[in-house]
């Protein structure tokens, strides 16, 4: 069976993110006033497995020993059956 | 002494490390990424530039190559390893040395001279200067601001090994810019020791890194 998987991962509550910073500031000077702007990252891919439980447990494999830095990320993982 | 400088894609500061090392009077040799055997070794340098495009963050693709599991086997070894710019973010990725090194708090890549205190002795590294020896070296990163959420422990077991002196030019925590593991025989910094390693340069003050691993 196939899946879509989808990893979102974002910064942990607390940490500096000096790209979402920026991006703030810009749009301040096209007079757009915003809040608590944030940047993640999405990375997706189609996986092979025999359940939706493999799937997350191997994509949770990859996020914790490539994908994301668990010092400074957290991550949500997706997974839906390919159509 | 024998010192292999690990080479990845990317990797820039490969030549001068080795030039620095000849300095210092050891007797370098490169190797590549896929190299996992490097036994033959007395001591191993992670040097500076980039890495696989530093795509997800920087260090994090090759923390995941063949050679680290070499670099694991000298720390097992007990053998010196330092990891400079690249090389730091590279060891803080595979967890060699606590924290990480992540983007500057302003948004800009730091190409510049600065000052540096000597934090500990206890690093082969370290071992020819004096604790609160203020030296100079140049960094040249855009992910060198130090995090960890375990700041005080860190303190406490002395791997802090260099801090900013008078700035936080990346907005470090408490402009921390050179750690070590608890043995203090794995060492990454920020700063480039190698662009500091003749006076025709503008200083010197980063040669008895080198001197100090080849006499370790």
């Amino acid at each position: 069976m196939k899946y879509d998987a989808e990893v979102k991962i974002s910064l942990k509550k607390g940490m500096l993110n000096p790209e979402a910073a920026i991006i703030q500031r810009a749009l301040a000077l096209l007079k757009y006033q915003v809040e608590n702007t944030k940047t993640l990252q999405i990375i997706k891919f189609s996986i092979e497995g025999d359940s939706e439980d493999i799937v997350r447990q191997k994509v949770d494999e990859m996020c914790q020993k490539l994908l994301c830095n668990p010092v400074i990320h957290n991550y949500e993982i997706g997974i839906t059956p390919e159509d | 002494m024998k010192v292999v400088i690990i080479r990845f894609p990317g990797t820039n500061c490969d030549r001068d490390v080795y030039h620095a090392l000849e300095l210092a009077g050891g007797e370098p040799e490169y190797a590549w990424w896929n190299q996992r055997d490097l036994s033959s070794f007395d001591g191993i340098i992670i040097p500076g530039g980039f890495s696989y495009g530093d795509y997800l963050r920087a260090g994090a693709i090759a923390a995941i190559t063949p050679v680290i599991n070499g670099i694991k086997d000298a720390v097992k070894a007990g053998k010196p390893v330092l990891g400079i710019c690249n090389g730091a973010q590279i060891l803080a990725e595979i967890g060699l040395v606590p924290g990480v090194f992540t983007n500057n708090s302003h948004a800009k890549f730091l190409c510049r001279w600065t000052e540096l205190k000597v934090k500990t002795t206890r690093t082969p590294f370290t071992s020819m200067y004096s604790a609160g020896d203020i030296i100079r070296m140049p960094i040249a990163h855009a992910e060198g601001r130090y995090y960890n959420d375990e700041i005080q422990k860190l303190k406490d077991q002395d791997q802090v090994v260099l801090a900013f002196e008078g700035e936080n030019p990346n907005g470090s925590m408490e402009a921390i810019t050179g750690v070590c593991d608890e043995d203090g025989l794995v060492c990454a910094v920020m700063p480039h020791p190698e662009r500091a390693s003749e006076v025709i340069l503008g200083s010197d003050d980063g040669l008895k890194f080198f001197k100090g691993m080849v006499n370790y």
